[in-house]
């Protein structure tokens, strides 16, 4: 016996196989980003006032991001029509476009990634914070470019908004002067712990969005001549996947971008 | 139905032309044997790892989680001697230990540390690497594809893959072992702070072995639900699913939506350990009266929450499959139909359902406000109800049957009045105010041991007897089996009975000495300070736990020697049974059914009136049509 249903579709589910495979598996996705967005409820409810971060992401960027993954949302959709209308040139247009698109989405969050990194704050032993991107270091001093901001205005900190009153400047400090200095990693607080934590796991799924969308695009479309049937309801599965994980970064820009 | 494998094409597999080794290896398909040696002998291990047979994966699974389950057996054992005997060196195993783990086990004698590693890993293996790849993946992977008259698991690549990472995940558990600082110490709940705090590495090996058996789970789950929905036979319906199936389908479900969340809390508490986050650190921390260098913020409520939204479901996956199995054998050995099939099932959904809203009443210790307490006390106490009515069903099943007492239903037998004991001392467990009393002490270790090691475990030990001759065609010794059954009931009560002393009497769990220091301290004439009888039972119960150690033996010995030696079965149906894996050839080639089975009938047609036999298998055309109340 062969198993039944790897492409047709059984009559009285209206499904084939892959198909509630991919919607099963989407459940589960649900349920870890779900304990993910919990986590941050929790985390956000529970910091203390005034020291939730605001403004430490660029909306614009986050911006960007939001409109390729829309747009490669719309281009994996066009990729499946292409094989339903079994048109080959398109359909390796718009999957291609899909790859790029999703490519420069890993690009513009590594940058921002980067962004966090070589962002210092740095506390000084006079009790002042000095706050900004680094721009070189050696032994005896650091140069960072950004703000100084008075020990009693700590808050100022977590809002980037209000920061902007304190003119921003290149600011060479000697490293005898530094009681701690710490960038925006991970450790940083428990917004960068969320953000990185988040958006990595997120970016994770854009990769392995990448390599089956990369793998459908050349090796894998072969199968276009061989078993088309089967080869367009790959194409419909590796969509399902990649509309859910756009539909997770609807969810995580708001969250963390725009709040 | 003849055994005629040639018939099968090595479906799916263009490069495997091994249809007998499939099957082969098993060693007893005389039939077969020439080819199989014909084969090259290289592709056979290559063949039995990265095979895609369900039946081959199921038994794979088998294997590896009884191998587990003897290792947890093991770590307890040594527990349970520096409990009786607190400091000094553990007899025959000392130097070896000492050898193995270094200071931990220095002269012999378990340290603290190595006793709280233990105590993590004991649980950790036995839920997540003995217990639930046994019920679940094992059997669940051989039978329910035949039950439902399927050629295979949906996906039989992911179900390959599903092991793959199961096998990692018990790598990497077992490997943690040897990192230094040695395993995860922070228990099996493995509640942060703590779990962050102990300085060692064991427990970032501990989470990545997590996360690789949670992927483990969540790929099994997805296949054994796409496979029941999607490749039951011509005329299998949902209402004649039988219950076993139900059982699995329920507890995939719960798998596949109450593991992600620990994962999600999997993934923060490696970010605590690694990457030094602080999502489960509270600001203000202090480890060995120092400040710890944390940025704070986070909560450990957090990780309690997220742990034991799986955590409760957890219990559900553990026992859940079992009354399948219970379900399956009671049937065949009562020789009538099940009393009140659907509201098992419908018991069965809802205790799924259900089992997702009452995990806090694991943490009515953590100061929760009253609303909330009262709130997860309703559900645990609503959620009590379908368990009875599964339990009531399975014992009214036996009235009026005329019994056939073999070895699974010993087993079967067993497990009614033991799970009954293990559900109803959990009661109190449910309640805010005797939580309150009773939380973390040895009264709760009785309680779920009872669900699971006499409940659950015995469930599983019922399957293996009674599914064993047709994974094999060979019987298990039935004298060896009743050995085994009366020695592990005995035992198994005087091991458990009197932790639910011990507890009422306030002797804490997760103590080293077993509560020696505490004892020692107290106040003459004090109530509640572990008098000497109660410290007594100690010793008793290394005793009861070493004899049931020894009881085991009689099983592995009969598992192996019968997979050769035993009985053969004159028949593909030797118990007489109605359910489709019982109308494969013994043992299902690869494929499963020589043609595809049309089901017309109900699981349980057992004792007819006016059958010619007392069972009439579900694939049987014609004969009186299915009675309404069992079939539809």
């Amino acid at each position: 016996m062969e198993i039944p249903y790897t492409t047709q579709v059984r009559p009285d589910t209206g499904l084939y196989n892959a198909k509630l495979g991919i919607w099963l598996f989407l459940a589960s996705e649900v349920m870890l980003f779900g304990g993910l967005f919990s986590a941050y409820v929790l985390l956000r409810v529970g910091s203390p006032e005034g020291f939730w971060p605001h403004g430490w992401l660029s909306v614009t960027l986050g911006t960007v991001n939001t409109l390729i993954l829309a747009l490669s949302a719309i281009t994996t959709l066009l990729a499946w029509v292409a094989c339903k209308v079994n048109d080959f040139r398109q359909f390796k247009l718009f999957h291609g476009l899909t790859l790029v698109l999703a490519l420069s989405f890993l690009c513009i969050k590594s940058y921002e990634y980067h962004d966090k990194w070589i962002h210092y704050e740095i506390h000084l032993k006079d009790g002042r914070i000095a706050d900004g991107h680094l721009e070189e270091q050696d032994e005896k001093t650091v140069t960072i470019s950004g703000r100084i901001i008075p020990g009693d205005q700590e808050q100022l900190l977590y809002d980037l908004r209000a920061q902007k009153s304190i003119p921003r400047d290149e600011i060479k400090l000697d490293r005898s002067n530094i009681l701690k200095m710490e960038n925006y990693g991970p450790r940083h607080n428990t917004f960068t712990a969320i953000y990185f934590t988040m958006t990595g796991l997120h970016a994770l799924h854009i990769l392995g969005g990448c390599v089956v969308i990369g793998f459908l695009w050349g090796p894998g479309s072969r199968m276009w001549k061989t078993d088309h049937a089967r080869f367009t309801n790959r194409i419909e599965i590796s969509g399902l996947f990649w509309h859910f994980v756009d539909l997770v970064w609807i969810f995580l820009f708001p969250v963390l971008y725009l709040t | 139905m003849e055994k005629n494998v040639q018939q099968f094409p090595p479906f799916r597999e263009p490069q495997a032309p091994a249809v007998h080794e499939e099957h082969g290896h098993h060693g007893h398909d005389e039939h077969h044997h020439d080819e199989h040696h014909e084969h090259a002998e290289p592709g056979f291990i290559t063949k039995y790892i990265f095979s895609t047979d369900h039946k081959v994966i199921g038994i794979q699974y088998g294997l590896m989680s009884l191998l587990f389950m003897l290792f947890g057996f093991g770590l307890m054992l040594l527990m349970r001697w520096q409990i009786a005997h607190p400091g000094k060196a553990v007899p025959l195993f000392g130097p070896v230990l000492e050898k193995m783990l270094g200071q931990m086990a220095s002269g012999g004698v378990i340290s603290p540390e190595l006793y709280n590693s233990f105590g993590a890993m004991h649980g950790t293996i036995m839920v997540f690497l003995g217990v639930v790849p046994l019920a679940f993946a094992a059997f669940g992977n051989y039978v329910v594809p035949l039950m439902i008259g399927a050629p295979d698991m949906t996906f039989p690549r992911i179900n390959m893959a599903s092991f793959h990472a199961f096998f990692l995940g018990g790598v990497v558990m077992l490997v943690s072992f040897f990192v230094p600082g040695g395993a995860a110490q922070a228990g099996w709940t493995s509640y942060s702070p703590l779990a962050t705090t102990i300085p060692t590495n064991g427990q970032a090996f501990w989470l990545v072995g997590m996360v690789l058996l949670i992927t483990s789970s969540l790929l099994g789950a997805v296949n054994f639900i796409a496979t029941i929905i999607q490749l039951r036979a011509p005329g299998m319906t949902w209402m004649r699913l039988p219950f076993f199936v139900w059982a699995q389908f329920v507890t995939a479900f719960i798998l596949l939506l109450a593991f992600p969340p620990l994962e999600a809390a999997g993934l923060l508490q490696l970010m605590d350990n690694v990457a030094h986050t602080s999502f489960f650190l509270p600001t203000g921390l202090a480890v060995g009266g120092r400040l710890a260098d944390i940025s704070g913020g986070g909560s450990p409520l957090l990780w309690q929450h997220l742990f034991w939204f799986l955590g409760h479901p957890e219990v559900y996956v553990l026992i859940l499959p079992a009354m399948g199995i219970v379900c399956e054998v009671i049937a065949n050995n009562t020789r009538k139909p099940i009393w009140g099939y659907k509201s098992l099932v419908y018991s069965a959904l809802f205790v799924g359902f259900l089992s997702f809203i009452v995990w806090a009443h694991h943490m009515y210790m953590t100061g929760m406000g009253q609303t909330i307490a009262t709130f997860f006390q309703t559900t645990t106490m609503i959620i009590s109800i379908p368990s009875v009515i599964i339990l009531t069903c399975l014992f009214i099943s036996l009235w009026g049957g005329s019994i056939r007492i073999n070895t699974p239903m010993l087993f079967v037998l067993g497990f009614l009045p033991m799970f009954g004991i293990g559900g109803l001392t959990g009661l109190p467990l449910g309640l805010a105010a005797a939580d309150l009393y009773l939380h973390d002490t040895y009264y709760i270790i009785a309680h779920f041991h009872y669900v699971v090691a006499p409940g659950t475990i015995f469930a599983l030990f019922a399957g293996v007897y009674y599914w064993f001759p047709k994974m094999t065609g060979r019987r298990m010794n039935e004298f060896w089996g009743r050995v085994h059954f009366w020695c592990s009931f005995v035992f198994m009560n005087i091991v458990f009975m009197p932790m639910f002393m011990q507890g009422i009497k306030g002797m804490l769990r997760r103590m080293s000495d077993g509560g020696a220091n505490y004892s020692a301290a107290r106040v003459p004439g004090a109530i509640d300070t572990l008098p000497d009888s109660v410290m007594h039972l100690n010793t008793t119960i290394l005793w009861a736990a070493i004899g049931l150690g020894i009881a085991q033996i009689p099983f592995i010995i009969n598992l192996f020697y019968s997979i050769y030696h035993g009985e053969k079965v004159n028949s593909n149906n030797p118990w007489g049974a109605t359910t489709l894996e019982w109308q494969t050839p013994t043992p299902p080639p690869h494929g499963n059914f020589t043609v595809e089975p049309q089901v017309a009938r109900g699981p349980y047609e057992y004792s007819v009136p006016g059958a010619a036999k007392d069972f009439t298998p579900q694939n049987e055309a014609g004969g009186p049509p299915a009675p309404a109340t069992h079939a539809h």
